[in-house]
């Protein structure tokens, strides 16, 4: 029975389609679970590096106390939040009320089915893998409409407009940069017809041996910083949160929220966050690809990029054991130092692991060390990538002042939507440039042509 | 039952009619259907103390406002006029909590006035150079505050930083942060202590970077400009005829600085400049309070390098008790051009003394400003008037 | 991709969307009806996606669910309502509607048994691009590599001019509404 389970779940380790392609359903499921668990562990990291990020932004510390520097804190703040009073309100809609976070946490978690973290490393690689993003992104806005009104007081319902109107006027430019991108994955030169598949995008990138930031220089990257603007304000974030801030006067759609269902509208939000994120990289970023594929294609080279998972996490490891040896001494501290101890020295031994990992499965050959490191290549390569713009979007927050939301809108009307349409055109037109070049001397001619015939 | 809301309906619609709210139309007792009244209540984040603003809104746009203050009114003027002068010294710096040096100057030297004596040239600039330092200090709270209405969090932290070196000077000399009472009638109570020199001059060398890291931030960031640029616009005429005064009202032209026109405590020994906008915007206003912030730099450094020796009080007797007469002495506080005005009746406590708060007058133009702006900029134009509650409720 | 457990999800989709179609016109509250009909949505794009038609199934999502249904939840959150839904819910010619869905039943399954001999047992294993491909062919026609003028003919698909056409009346709803709620912010 377990030699049957352990054969089966060999077989699956060397597939090279998706589960949803290959139709198997438990896969499927465990693939799902580990999406689940994987974006829950990022949202807690996710808070913990805010809290860190924007203090030492701001020149203080952070939380501190809760754990070794402040590690625990985000499961402290999860406890509580679990354990405080659920308040509705009196004359809100109880069944819209407790629906309307659920909404908002589906829409922003459904969008992972799509997210290839490798080349058969996606819950189901749809063959509409990005118009599927994009419609679901778009039910994230009925969570906070539903919120808001639920909440039968005035100003969470304006805020949640507000709020609502926002996000769908960023989504035209989103999408209009997204098939500027969905473009350029036709001209690849083994004839293969555009894609809108997620996996089929990084594969087109793969094959044109170019992210498409790079491409058409500066196309690709045009619409890739109108995608990023854009995806800052769909998940209402500075500079674009002026519908959840605390210094405004309608005070937010979350205002009536309290307990675990404010903190799964914070869930929904930074999965929303690393959702769109994923979308920026796998379209402009290369997906999984590691950086200069190209350039650097000696199989030494191979080895070292395949090396950095765990240097990462051995860096990580370095970093927790200076904090462990810079903690002061003092016996109110010896339980932190402990678990700071114990912290790195389970980083350490991941980073080991994944050293192990990387020097065993080195070669390209079809064994299982070397299908592990492949995938974990893939898988961290692409985390990386997410990962910085994580860090962007905290940096943001930090740096600047908020748009009131006029402004807001007309950015997004009047700066990015005519951006982006001019971009599309020009990424349309620069494959055709022949053709187009050849049009227009013929129309030239025959102008030429009329006029003389006149004279 | 019904008599109850006769009598309650007329007082409403005579309040309505005549409140500021509704100075389009006086007859127009009742809102339009798009019109809206929203209370910026007395508990809210960005109002700077318990201010409460009554909003007449059309949709977005601010058609009046009103301000309800005296949430802080604690009777100050009604208690100076129990207390002896001296003991009076310490109540006026919780007016302007942010600025108490200056308040105490203005005291000081308005009783001064009223006793004719003169406070000694080093009393002059040892005050001179503990104001100047309070005016970077009260700048730089403004600074982090209005900043954190705006959104941007984190220059509020970089300013209180800095603060706090201002705030170990004042801690060394007088012993206080905050409320300080560092003068005395007639001069300075305490000399300078063992190190001050050094202490302002660190300062002086430390804080330039700072100013610079502060308009790193926002000087030049296209949403800061696109948030204070022709935002809450006064113009100079509107400024003088309500009785603007401070960066509120140079930043609208006009260029009138009590230290320059009508010199105090050793003011005209220093070489400085007096910052003047163009347009009356908020933009202009925190370009006018960060220039100023530089030029105080300038006085203290000036000050500092030619404290001269001397005495550091002057003549003044035990018992304060002056002549029967009156006085009104202004000075340039922080925030605009802060009054004393003294009625004594020749015994020793003061028959009436009435303080002119630049911030009340300031607070008034806040209707003007925020005519025809949209919701978001009321709270840009509150912090962008730097108002104290203290000050203004007293 | 193959087809898995297609009863199963037939049978959930289909009483999904039946179930919430039913919610949609007995709830008295406005947002309850609009809410279940964006699931009843839903569900339908789940059907277009058994029937191989992805590309139609993400444009329902995006364009029914995520912007009509939005826009509906705008206007009855901001249009007071409250009066409406005190009113009486069902009127008073009920049997003549009753009356009218027996005689659309019995059309229906008088047309399913007369004609079940012309739908297909199964459907076919069409590849999953095709759906794409066909709809973009539709309303674009053929792709053309190099462009032949000016004698060459550009061919269009069959739906091309009624594409644009939709498109332009679209634009002109969009001024028309834009135009008659601009205020003067």
């Amino acid at each position: 029975m377990l030699h049957e389970m352990i054969q089966t779940f060999m077989s699956y380790l060397g597939q090279t389609v998706t589960p949803g392609q290959a139709g198997n359903q438990l896969w499927a499921l465990i693939y799902v679970l580990i999406i689940f668990a994987g974006v829950s562990v990022a949202v807690i990291c996710m808070n913990w590096i805010e809290r860190k990020a924007l203090a030492h932004f701001q020149i203080r510390l952070g939380p501190m106390r809760v754990g070794p520097h402040g590690l625990l804190q985000p499961f402290a703040d999860a406890l509580k939040l679990m354990l405080k009073e659920d308040i509705i309100p009196a004359e809100a809609d109880a069944a819209v009320f407790w629906v309307a976070p659920l909404i908002g946490l589906i829409a922003a978690f459904t969008v992972y089915t799509v997210i290839p973290f490798g080349p058969s490393q996606a819950v189901s690689d749809m063959n509409i893998g990005i118009l599927f993003m994009l419609g679901v992104s778009s039910l994230g806005v009925l969570g906070i409409v539903t919120a808001g009104w639920a909440s039968n007081s005035h100003y969470p319902l304006m805020g949640a407009l507000r709020s609502s109107a926002q996000m769908v006027s960023y989504e035209v430019a989103m999408g209009l940069a997204i098939v500027s991108a969905i473009l350029m994955t036709s001209l690849n030169s083994n004839g293969a017809d555009g894609t809108l598949s997620m996996i089929g995008i990084v594969q087109a990138q793969q094959q044109q041996g170019i992210w498409f930031l790079f491409k058409f220089f500066p196309l690709g990257l045009i619409a890739f910083v109108i995608f990023a603007i854009a995806m800052v304000a769909e998940t209402n974030r500075s500079p674009f949160d002026l519908a959840e801030a605390e210094s405004e006067l309608t005070a937010g759609f979350h205002t009536e929220y309290s307990g675990l269902r404010w903190s799964l509208f914070m869930l929904a939000e930074y999965a929303a966050m690393i959702a769109v994120s994923s979308i920026a990289v796998t379209l402009w970023l290369g997906g999984w690809m590691r950086p200069f594929p190209n350039v650097l294609h000696a199989p030494v080279w191979e080895f070292i990029f395949s090396l950095f998972p765990g240097l990462t996490f051995g860096a990580l490891a370095a970093i927790a054991f200076l904090g462990t040896a810079r903690m002061p001494s003092h016996s109110f501290f010896r339980i932190q130092r402990v678990g700071l101890g114990i912290f790195a020295a389970l980083l350490g031994l991941l980073a080991l692991l994944l050293l192990l990992i990387a020097v065993a499965g080195r070669g390209n050959d079809a064994s299982l060390a070397a299908r592990f490191r492949e995938g974990i290549d893939y898988v961290y390569w692409f985390v990386l990538k997410v990962a910085v713009f994580m860090y962007l979007f905290i940096w943001y927050r930090a740096t600047w002042p908020r748009y009131r939301f006029d402004q807001l809108m007309r950015v997004g009307w009047k700066v990015l939507l005519p951006i982006s349409l001019g971009v599309l055109i020009l990424t349309a037109m620069v494959p055709l440039r022949r053709e187009l070049w050849e049009l227009f001397i013929q129309i030239l001619t025959a102008i030429w042509e009329t006029i003389r015939r006149i004279l | 039952m019904n008599d109850l809301k006769d009598k309650a309906l007329p007082n409403l619609v005579q309040n309505l009619a005549t409140s500021n709210l509704d100075l389009d139309a006086p007859d127009k007792p009742y809102l339009d259907s798009n019109e809206l009244i929203i209370n910026m209540g007395p508990q809210h984040p960005a109002t700077h103390g318990v201010l409460r603003v009554i909003l007449k809104l059309d949709g977005e746009k601010v058609l009046g406002t009103e301000c309800v203050i005296g949430y802080l009114h604690r009777g100050v003027e009604k208690i100076a006029e129990n207390r002896t002068y001296t003991m009076f010294n310490p109540y006026v710096d919780r007016m302007d909590y942010v600025a108490a040096v200056s308040n105490g100057l203005g005291y000081c030297q308005a009783v001064e006035k009223l006793l004719n004596v003169e406070a000694p040239p080093r009393a002059n600039y040892i005050r001179v150079i503990l104001t100047e330092l309070n005016r970077i200090a009260s700048h730089q709270l403004w600074l982090g505050t209005h900043a954190l209405d705006i959104g941007a969090m984190t220059p509020l932290f970089y300013t209180f930083r800095d603060r706090e070196e201002i705030l170990k000077i004042f801690e060394k000399y007088c012993g206080a942060r905050l409320t300080t009472h560092a003068f005395r009638i007639g001069g300075c109570q305490y000399e300078t202590y063992a190190g001050f020199e050094k202490d302002v001059k660190n300062f002086l060398a430390f804080f330039p970077p700072k100013i610079d890291e502060y308009e790193t931030l926002l000087t030049s960031n296209r949403i800061w400009l696109e948030r204070t640029k022709n935002v809450g616009v006064i113009s100079a005429k509107d400024a003088i005829a309500l009785g603007v005064t401070g960066p509120v009202l140079r930043a609208s032209g006009v260029k009138w600085d009590i230290r320059k026109a009508l010199p105090y405590a050793n003011y005209a020994d220093f070489d400085f400049e007096i910052p003047v906008g163009e347009n009356g915007d908020t933009y202009d206003r925190y370009l006018v309070r960060m220039i100023e912030m530089r030029q105080s730099l300038r006085i203290i450094e000036q000050a500092v390098n030619g404290i001269p020796e001397g005495p550091i009080m002057a003549k003044v007797p035990k018992v304060i008790k002056p002549a029967p007469g009156e006085i009104y002495h202004s000075i340039e506080a922080p925030k605009g051009e802060l009054g004393y005005f003294i009625v004594s009746d020749g015994s020793t406590q003061p028959y009436r003394l009435r303080v002119r708060p630049p911030s009340f007058v300031n607070l008034q133009a806040l209707d003007i400003m925020v005519r025809g702006m949209l919701v978001a900029d009321v709270v840009a134009v509150i912090g962008t008037l730097d108002i104290v509650l203290g000050e203004v409720d007293r | 991709m193959t087809p898995v457990a297609t009863p199963f999800f037939f049978y959930m989709l289909a009483g999904a969307a039946i179930l919430s179609a039913m919610l949609v016109i007995t709830r008295r509250n406005a947002v309850h009806s609009a809410l279940s009909l964006i699931v009843t949505l839903l569900s339908v794009a789940g059907l277009y996606l058994m029937l191989y038609a992805p590309f139609v199934a993400g444009v329902q999502i995006i364009v029914y669910a995520g912007g009509i249904m939005v826009l509906f939840l705008f206007v009855i959150m901001l249009v007071n309502i409250e009066r409406v839904s005190k009113e009486r819910q069902f009127n008073r010619i009920w049997p003549v509607g009753l009356v009218a869905s027996c005689a659309l039943l019995a059309l229906f399954l008088s047309a399913f048994r007369k004609g079940k001999d012309l739908l297909p047992n199964r459907v076919g294993d069409l590849p999953e691009a095709s759906n794409t491909q066909e709809v973009a062919k539709l309303l674009y026609g053929e792709v053309v590599k190099t462009l032949q003028l000016p004698s060459g003919q550009y061919v269009m698909g069959q739906y091309t001019f009624a594409f644009e056409i939709a498109s332009l009346l679209l634009l002109v709803a969009i001024l028309g509404a834009v135009i008659m709620t601009k205020k003067k912010i």
